[in-house]
Formats: structure tokens, C-alpha cells, sequence
């Protein structure tokens, strides 16, 4: 397609927690600085910035990408924000890579930034408009109901017990006590926990469901002749796909994510992925719910229909299992600044095919990985493929 | 350097004592913004519908579909639609939750019940979003039959709301 190879060089991230001292511009700026700084990167040589941040309500700042383009390095240069909703995460390094991919930019500094506690007294009063303003709002919907009605569909099309998703929220609150920046990470957490824990919406518990959160996160992006004076070790973009589904979303079937698949075929054929679930040897699908990693395994292609919870159960989700699936923790245990928590997805896979990633290292040199981001109107689907 | 070797990564948790002892400021803004959203075409026609105590939808004869809520053009095939379809008020919930927490996370003891309910004489059968009423609970289930229940004529305002809410159906 007359594109040019683009590589991850770096990446830096701040702890995700519930309240941050910093601002949104001095948490963009820490992670920022530390991606440019794993890579012995000045701000100089860095081309172009791309931001990805919710939208401006979370914050109650206007222009949210332009207040946040100092902290993210975007002084005098070319700087766009995107924005996906919950997809935004991993749609922010693609926008990048097709900065680099195109040819027009060489190096591409991409930064995601989260604040979510500034929203008082909850940030779901932001979330709260996202349902239609006059079929949908005056029924005083909020944003635990779409989930709760999603993975009922979901439970009830396949016939799944809330034992066979809670594993999931359990696996991953136990991968993330080994990530250093973790908010929930917990390596007693039991079964039994998070099947007692408060009912929110049923069936939607409160240890089914992902904190909000403080955060950032940066990788560095660079085009294959300079990604190689950089570092021995680059890890390469090799597909990339995003895909919206209707805003009319009664009108879906919410049992299987079909825009998650879309996105997914987009980027397999973009890498040459013919056999995802033999080319495929890391997942960081978007797990901001316990059902939804189970969800988006099955649109990414990685199982059957109704079959990741079976897997789950069997281990093969585990760190090291046949695949490791959020061998971070995810958003369940890491944390879920919105589109600083989809970025860290491809920060993770940055340092696991690298051979970086320290305790949570997955076993047996992965080669390849896939991550995930979803959001809007449970309607879009984010994904990349990186290998080394 | 290597991101591995590091061993302090940056950002500070604030906890709750950190305010209540003033050891952080902070600045409070509460936002002055109203809205007035026009229905538009297609919703408008749908409360306009709603305050007569009806449901209408909508038909594409070249997807062969017959879709609510109302719209004016098909997205599938992007072609103005071809006609208005009267609905029954009944259907089918396609799925539910049981809701005890409101939007700032204060507990409800009685939970809402929101619902997909897909609306008879749709095609494929498509939904929309509402509540239920009139039933336990916990004797919900998906793919139980609803009716629609209506406010009194005269208090009808040509909204969603006309609706109180769907409750099942009674056999006989
Ligand atoms: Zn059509």
C-alpha cells in the first residue's frame, strides 16, 4: 500500500490512582518525559504530537487537547487530538501511526492523559450524555445500565454463570499486584469476592467493574529507518483497524461486538494474520468490566462464540497460559483512566516483546500481540497488532 | 535506559485525610449550562405519535427492514425511508438490568428495571429502551411478553414518558 514501517521506541507511564496530586498537564508531562527519556529521545527530535483524552465535560476544561499540549510536548509543533470515546486509547497510537506511515513525519510522540476525579460528585455525570437526548434521557438512564444490559444478552445468549465472568475480574486484579503502577491490583482476591461484593445493576457487581481513575501514559513512534538508530530492539505497528457500529443501539444484538471484529480483520489482513489464534501470542483486549475481555476475545477472533469463559476457566487466559490475556491486570486491576488506560494496553505490549516487562513477564519470548479499546455507545472497536 | 529498571514510577495518590487535614487546594466550579434539543423530523413525528398513546416506525423496502425508533434516512443503505409503520404496544424484553445504584452511586432499596424491549411487528425485531413496572423483580426474565402503560390522555406531553413504563403481559 506504499506505506513505511513504523515502530514503538519508547514508553513511560505514571502510577494510575484515584485522586492525583498532579494535574492533567503535569501527569501528560511525567509520562511524556519518561517515554522520550527510555529511549534517549530529546523533545527536539520529536516531529509531531498526538493527544487522545476524553472529552472536554470529564475535565470542565474547554479545548481540553490545547490545554493539555504543553504538559504533552506539543510546544510549536504539529498537535492534533483524537478522540473515540473508550476506543481513544489505542485509536491514538494509530493516529500516530499513520503520521509516520504516510511519510509526512518521522518521529511521533503520542500521549494519553485521564483525570477522571475532577468530575464531581461522580464522572458519570459526563458519561450520562452519551444517551440520546430525548428517547433516551428522560428515562434517567445511567452508564452502569448499558453494561448491565449488555452482559445480560450476553450471559443469557451462551448460558453463562457470573462464576464463569467473575474469573476474569479475578485474574486480572491478580496480574496487576505485579504491575508497579497498579490502583486495584490484589493477589488474595477470591472468586467468592467478587461474586459477594455489592449488586450495582445487576448483573453488574461492584469488583465486576473497573475504578475510576488518575493517569497517562506516551510511547514514541518512529519510521523504520530511524526507529533502528534508536533502539535494537523496536517493536513494529503491524496492523491497525477501527470500526464504528449504530449510535441506535437497541436496535443490535449485544450479544457479540461485530465492530470489534471488523476492526480485527482490518488489522489481521494489514499484518498478514491468517491464523489469529496461532499468530497471536499476547491479548490486551479492553476489560473495563469483567465480561467485556470475555466479549472482545470472541470479536478479536481469539475464540469461539461464547467459548472465552470456558477458556478462562481452563487457564489458558492465564500469564502462562497458551494465551496470556492482560498479563497487566487491564483496566480491572491496573486501572481505568479512560484513554490512558487503552494506551497503557500498548505500552504493555511494548515491554512484553521486549522482554521488559519484569515480574509480569509472559513466559516462552511472545513474538506477537494484539491490543483492544471499545467505547462510545458500546459501538467502536480499536485495535493494533505489534511484533517483533 | 530500560522502562524495566525503573524503580519509582511517577504521580501521587491523594487519600481522603489529605483534605480533610488541608494538606492539598483545590478550586470547585459548578458549570451554568442549559440546553433546548429539537426533536427534529423523524422524533418529532415519534412523540407526536407518543401523546395519541401510539408507537410508529419506520420502513426501508430496500433492506427490508421496519426499524424504531423512527428515523429519516436508512443508515444500512443511506436512501431517504420508504414509509411510517404503526406498532403495536407490545413486545418482548431482549434484555434487563436490575439498577440499585442512581448516577452519583446513592443506594436505591427498591431497583429500576431498565429494558431493551424489542417492539412487535419490527423486522428483524429491534428494540427500544425503557423501564419496567408491575413485576417482582426478580421474576423478570428475557424474552418475557410486555404491554405498554400509558398515561391518561390529558397528561400526556408527547415524550418518552408518556409511557410509564411496560409491564407483562396478562394471559386471558
Ligand atoms: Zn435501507
Amino acid at each position: 500500500m506504499g506505506m513505511r514501517k513504523v515502530a514503538v521506541v519508547g514508553a513511560g507511564m505514571t502510577k494510575f490512582v484515584r485522586r492525583a496530586l498532579e494535574t492533567g498537564k503535569e501527569l501528560a508531562f511525567e509520562a511524556a518525559k519518561m517515554a522520550l527519556d527510555s529511549c534517549e529521545l530529546t523533545l527536539q527530535q520529536v516531529d509531531c504530537v498526538v493527544h487522545g483524552t476524553a472529552p472536554d465535560a470529564f475535565d470542565g476544561v474547554h479545548m481540553k487537547g490545547e490545554y493539555l499540549a504543553d504538559g504533552s510536548g506539543a510546544w510549536r509543533k504539529p498537535y492534533t487530538r483524537c478522540y473515540v470515546g473508550g476506543g481513544t486509547g489505542v485509536f491514538a497510537p494509530i493516529h500516530g501511526w499513520y503520521h509516520v506511515a504516510s511519510g509526512l513525519f518521522d518521529i511521533c510522540l503520542v500521549v494519553c492523559e485521564e483525570k477522571m476525579s475532577s468530575c464531581q460528585p461522580h464522572p458519570q455525570g459526563a458519561f450520562l450524555t452519551i444517551f440520546d437526548h430525548t428517547t433516551e434521557r428522560p428515562l434517567g438512564p445511567n452508564l452502569l445500565w448499558i453494561f448491565a444490559l449488555e452482559m445480560n444478552r450476553y450471559m443469557h445468549t451462551y448460558g453463562l454463570s457470573k462464576r464463569d465472568i467473575a474469573l476474569v475480574s479475578v485474574k486480572n486484579k491478580r496480574n496487576a499486584a505485579d504491575h508497579p503502577c497498579s490502583l486495584l491490583g490484589d493477589r488474595e482476591i477470591t472468586v467468592e469476592d467478587v461474586l459477594n461484593s455489592e449488586v450495582l445493576a445487576w448483573p453488574v457487581q461492584r469488583l465486576d467493574v473497573s475504578p475510576v481513575t488518575d493517569g497517562a501514559v506516551a510511547v514514541v513512534l518512529a519510521a523504520e529507518h530511524v526507529a533502528r538508530r534508536i533502539t535494537d530492539k523496536p517493536v513494529w505497528i503491524e496492523g491497525v483497524g477501527w470500526n464504528l457500529d449504530t449510535t441506535y443501539w437497541t436496535n443490535r444484538d449485544l450479544c457479540y461486538p461485530r465492530y470489534v471484529e471488523n476492526a480485527a480483520r482490518m488489522a489481521y489482513e494489514m499484518a498478514g494474520i491468517s491464523e489469529p489464534r496461532k499468530q497471536i501470542h499476547i491479548a490486551e483486549p479492553y476489560d473495563p468490566f469483567d465480561y467485556k475481555e470475555l466479549h472482545h476475545l470472541e470479536g478479536l477472533l481469539l475464540f469461539d462464540r461464547g467459548k472465552a469463559p470456558e477458556a478462562t476457566a481452563l487457564g489458558i487466559t492465564q500469564r502462562d497460559g497458551d494465551l496470556p490475556v492482560c498479563p497487566s491486570g487491564g483496566l480491572l486491576g491496573v486501572g481505568n483512566p479512560i484513554a490512558a488506560a487503552g494506551l497503557m494496553k500498548v505500552a504493555e505490549l511494548f515491554w512484553q516483546l521486549r522482554g521488559e516487562a519484569g515480574a509480569r513477564q509472559v513466559p516462552g519470548q511472545p513474538r506477537r500481540g494484539v491490543a483492544q479499546a471499545w467505547g462510545d455507545l458500546m459501538q467502536v472497536g480499536t485495535v493494533i497488532v505489534m511484533g517483533v | 535506559m530500560m522502562t524495566a529498571q525503573i524503580k519509582e514510577f511517577p504521580g501521587v495518590g491523594l487519600r481522603e485525610s489529605d483534605f480533610e487535614q488541608r494538606k492539598v487546594l483545590y478550586t470547585e466550579w459548578v458549570p451554568n449550562a442549559r440546553y433546548a434539543w429539537d426533536a427534529g423530523v423523524a422524533i418529532g413525528r415519534y412523540l407526536a405519535e407518543l401523546k395519541e398513546g401510539r408507537l410508529i416506525g419506520v420502513r426501508c423496502r430496500h433492506c427490508r427492514r421496519t426499524v424504531i425508533p423512527p428515523r429519516v434516512f436508512c443508515e444500512w443503505c443511506f436512501r431517504p425511508m420508504d414509509e411510517w409503520v404503526p406498532l403495536p404496544d407490545t413486545g418482548t424484553v431482549n434484555t434487563f438490568s436490575l439498577c440499585y445504584v442512581t448516577w452519583d452511586m446513592r443506594r436505591l432499596t427498591e431497583p429500576e428495571i431498565p429494558a431493551v424491549i424489542d417492539i412487535d411487528g419490527t423486522h428483524p425485531p429491534v428494540g427500544i429502551l425503557h423501564l419496567l413496572g408491575e413485576v417482582e423483580p426478580q421474576a423478570v426474565q428475557i424474552g418475557m411478553r410486555v404491554q405498554a402503560v400509558w398515561k391518561p390522555p390529558e397528561e400526556r406531553t408527547g415524550s418518552i414518558l408518556d409511557i410509564r413504563y411496560f409491564r407483562p403481559v396478562r394471559e386471558g
